[in-house]
């Protein structure tokens, strides 16, 4: 079985993200970038699915040349080889990005697409979603259980209120939920491994796709400073704070 | 010497940091109190390539250099002084002669299971006489037949309660005192072999620190390691090594004490605002973060030293764990100040670094020692 797995370089999201000053972006000097978190539980299922039954798990990651960190991280994490798009300093959002995916899927033609439900920085959740449609291809989101079958996929997914078991077709779109695996350390062995793993480096061209931005973002800014807090000396007094100033109840 | 990380130091650095945060700080408290190492850790660790970061693949190792060693017994330090020592003294104290003195049969033999985390190492140097002078232990190997027979006690020795295997100085040769020591490797179920009792210590009290008993102990010949009278050499040479994971170790402990008085300085409010906004609080917290930067960078160019292969790197060593235990003292000393009263009860970790701190100063040569070995070759020529 061949898996595609794409991952997305986020800032390391314990640590307080800064904006630039003209909230065109966030403060990369000095950031610690790491694989996404959500896209370290689709490496896993893809690759103890390849442990179990064989077949190899290629990634791909979208940016510029310091993905080719994010894309060790993830080598050394088991997969076997990766792809590196470079868009020379362009920036797409979900449906772009889907777009360059469909077009490495096109070359590869993987028996599986298992992506991180969403990435931990924009939480967009829709990358997996729009690359499915563009291939016209079943998805299975939010899996926190995935068994492969002849030629089609069962995944129990996490809904409001319950769970739903679905069925897909292979190839398929499936997204990584939180409680799907726990993904394992990098080995210092694997570490070493993953620097001698395979990176090709190509554009957007070379893939033949043509990323269009349907979406802009125009601006980014700080939420409002939380107001602090008051104490209160009775549940009377509360629930009169409740009742009439802050009008909740 | 590069000052920044490569990609694969990052990821080493990446990878020991999450594992430290997220395995070893939720045991840290608890381990320190019962004065019991989690040896579930070891294995773990073993997986990972963290018992022998340093040493080849081929023989069970991380196959890294020792750059990342320092970078993994550092993270490890900051979260767990303890698990940093057991780490340490385990690569560093029992791996590292075997792999640079053994011989093929011992290194399949001992090293791979050891570097593989499968069992814990140690080193019995010290002896109730022999401390600082290490020359003068007594401890004996007599030749009888195709064995080697031991007597006598070595004291101290981190990883002594749990290891499966102890690299031994003893002397071959009573009247050459230090030229007529060798070294030996004693697997722990060898007959007359004994751990004799546990010290309880004030800090990194849970790595086992333990005496060792040799009765007439037995070991096959070709557990000689090294070459008869070499014993000293081996051991000084050892230390070398042993120094670096130390001074990771002091750097460890004084970064995270430092990280979570800022966090602390940051929260804490008196006089109606955080602490960090006193100039009192932000000074120290500066002189901290300068102080462990310098003794980092002494510690990672003693091992960039090493990893070339410099014959002598001794001054070197020294120097970065003369410092970076002093740095330990320092910035643990003030991160319990910075906590105020609540530095010194056991709700918050600091009171541990603070207590932690203090063996960094003496283990693995004492602070005066290390001020003799740079002396010393300061006044050599
Ligand atoms: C927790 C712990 C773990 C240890 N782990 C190990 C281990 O794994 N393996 C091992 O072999 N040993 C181990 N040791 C032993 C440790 O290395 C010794 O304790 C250390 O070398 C000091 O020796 P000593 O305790 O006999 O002190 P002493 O040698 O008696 O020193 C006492 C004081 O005198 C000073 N001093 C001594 N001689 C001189 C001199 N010539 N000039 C100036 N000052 C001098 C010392 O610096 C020190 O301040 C450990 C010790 C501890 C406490
Ligand atoms: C074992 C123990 C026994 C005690 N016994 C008693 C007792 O019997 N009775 C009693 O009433 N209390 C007692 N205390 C409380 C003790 O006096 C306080 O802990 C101490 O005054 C510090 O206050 P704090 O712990 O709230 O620290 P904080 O006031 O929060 O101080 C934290 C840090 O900020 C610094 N800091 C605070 N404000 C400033 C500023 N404006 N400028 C510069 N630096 C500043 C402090 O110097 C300290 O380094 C005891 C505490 C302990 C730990």
């Amino acid at each position: 079985m061949k898996i595609m797995v794409p991952v997305r370089r986020v800032p390391n999201p314990d640590v307080k993200v800064r904006l630039k000053k003209d909230g065109t972006g966030i403060e990369t000097e000095g950031v610690n970038f790491l694989v996404n978190p959500f896209d370290e539980y689709a490496i896993e299922e893809a690759v103890r699915i390849t442990e179990k039954s064989g077949g190899e798990v290629f990634l791909v990651s979208i940016g510029g040349p310091e993905n080719e960190e994010t894309l060790r991280a993830g080598l050394a994490l088991g997969a076997h080889r990766a792809y590196l798009v470079d868009l020379g300093g362009e920036c797409y959002e979900s449906s772009g990005i889907a777009d360059i995916l469909a077009a490495v899927f096109k070359q590869e033609n993987p028996d599986l697409v298992i992506l991180g439900k969403q990435s931990v920085d924009t939480d967009n959740n829709q990358a997996a979603q729009m690359l499915a449609a563009k291939l016209g291809l079943a998805q299975a989101c939010f899996a926190y259980k995935v068994e492969l079958q002849d030629g089609k996929a069962v995944v129990q997914r996490e809904i409001d209120g319950g769970l739903e078991v679905k069925e897909v077709e292979l190839p398929a779109v499936i997204t990584a939920d939180l409680r799907l695996n726990q993904p394992r350390y990098a080995s210092l062995p694997a570490i070493m491994k993953a620097k001698k793993k395979e990176v090709k480096k190509v554009t957007p061209a070379d893939l033949g796709a043509e990323p269009k931005n349907r979406a802009r973002v125009l601006g980014l800014s700080e939420p409002p400073p939380r107001k602090a807090g008051q104490k209160v000396a009775s549940v009377d007094e509360l629930v009169d704070k409740l009742v009439n100033e802050a009008k909740v109840l | 010497m590069n000052f920044e990380l490569d990609d694969v130091q990052t990821l080493v650095r990446d990878t020991a940091r999450r594992f430290a945060q997220e395995e070893v700080a939720p045991l840290a408290a608890e381990m320190d109190k019962t004065a019991t190492f989690r040896m579930e850790l070891v294995k773990q660790m073993g997986e990972l390539g963290f018992m022998g970061v340093a040493i080849p693949e081929q023989y069970g190792g991380g196959g890294m250099d020792y750059r990342c060693y320092s970078i993994v017994v550092e993270e490890l330090s900051a979260v767990c002084a303890s698990t940093g020592v057991v780490v340490s003294a385990h690569s560093s104290l029992c791996c590292d002669p075997i792999y640079r003195f053994g011989t093929e049969e011992q290194k399949k033999k001992y090293l791979v299971p050891l570097a593989s985390g499968q069992m814990l190492g140690c080193l019995g140097l010290t002896e109730p006489q022999a401390g600082t002078d290490a020359g003068a232990v007594r401890t004996t190997a007599v030749l009888d037949g195709d064995e080697w027979v031991l007597n006598g006690t070595k004291i101290f020795i981190t990883n002594g309660g749990q290891a499966g295997v102890a690299v031994v100085i003893a002397s071959t040769d009573r009247s050459a005192k230090h030229r007529g020591l060798s070294a030996f490797i004693v697997p722990a179920d060898a007959p007359g072999y004994k751990v004799a009792k546990e010290e309880h210590k004030l800090g990194i009290r849970a790595s086992s620190t333990a005496e060792l008993v040799f009765e007439d102990c037995r070991i096959p010949k070709e557990n000689l390691l090294g070459q008869p009278g070499e014993g000293f050499k081996i051991a000084m040479q050892t230390l070398d090594g042993g120094r670096i994971g130390i001074a990771s170790q002091a750097v460890g402990i004084a970064r995270g004490a430092m990280e979570q008085a800022i966090a602390y300085a940051k929260e804490r409010q008196q006089f109606g605002q955080p602490i960090a906004n006193f100039q009192a609080i932000q000074w120290k917290l500066a002189d901290m973060a300068t102080e462990i930067d310098a003794a980092r960078l002494l510690t990672w160019r003693a091992a960039w030293m090493k990893d070339q292969g410099f014959k002598n790197y001794s001054r070197e060593a020294a120097m970065a764990k003369l410092f970076a235990s002093d740095v330990a003292m320092k910035a643990t000393r003030e991160a319990v100040q910075v906590f105020g009263g609540y530095g010194y009860i056991d709700e918050y970790p600091v009171e541990r670094y603070y207590r932690d701190a203090k063996i960094t100063e003496i283990y693995e040569g004492t602070s005066e020692v290390q001020r003799m070995v740079i002396s010393r070759a300061l006044l050599r020529d």
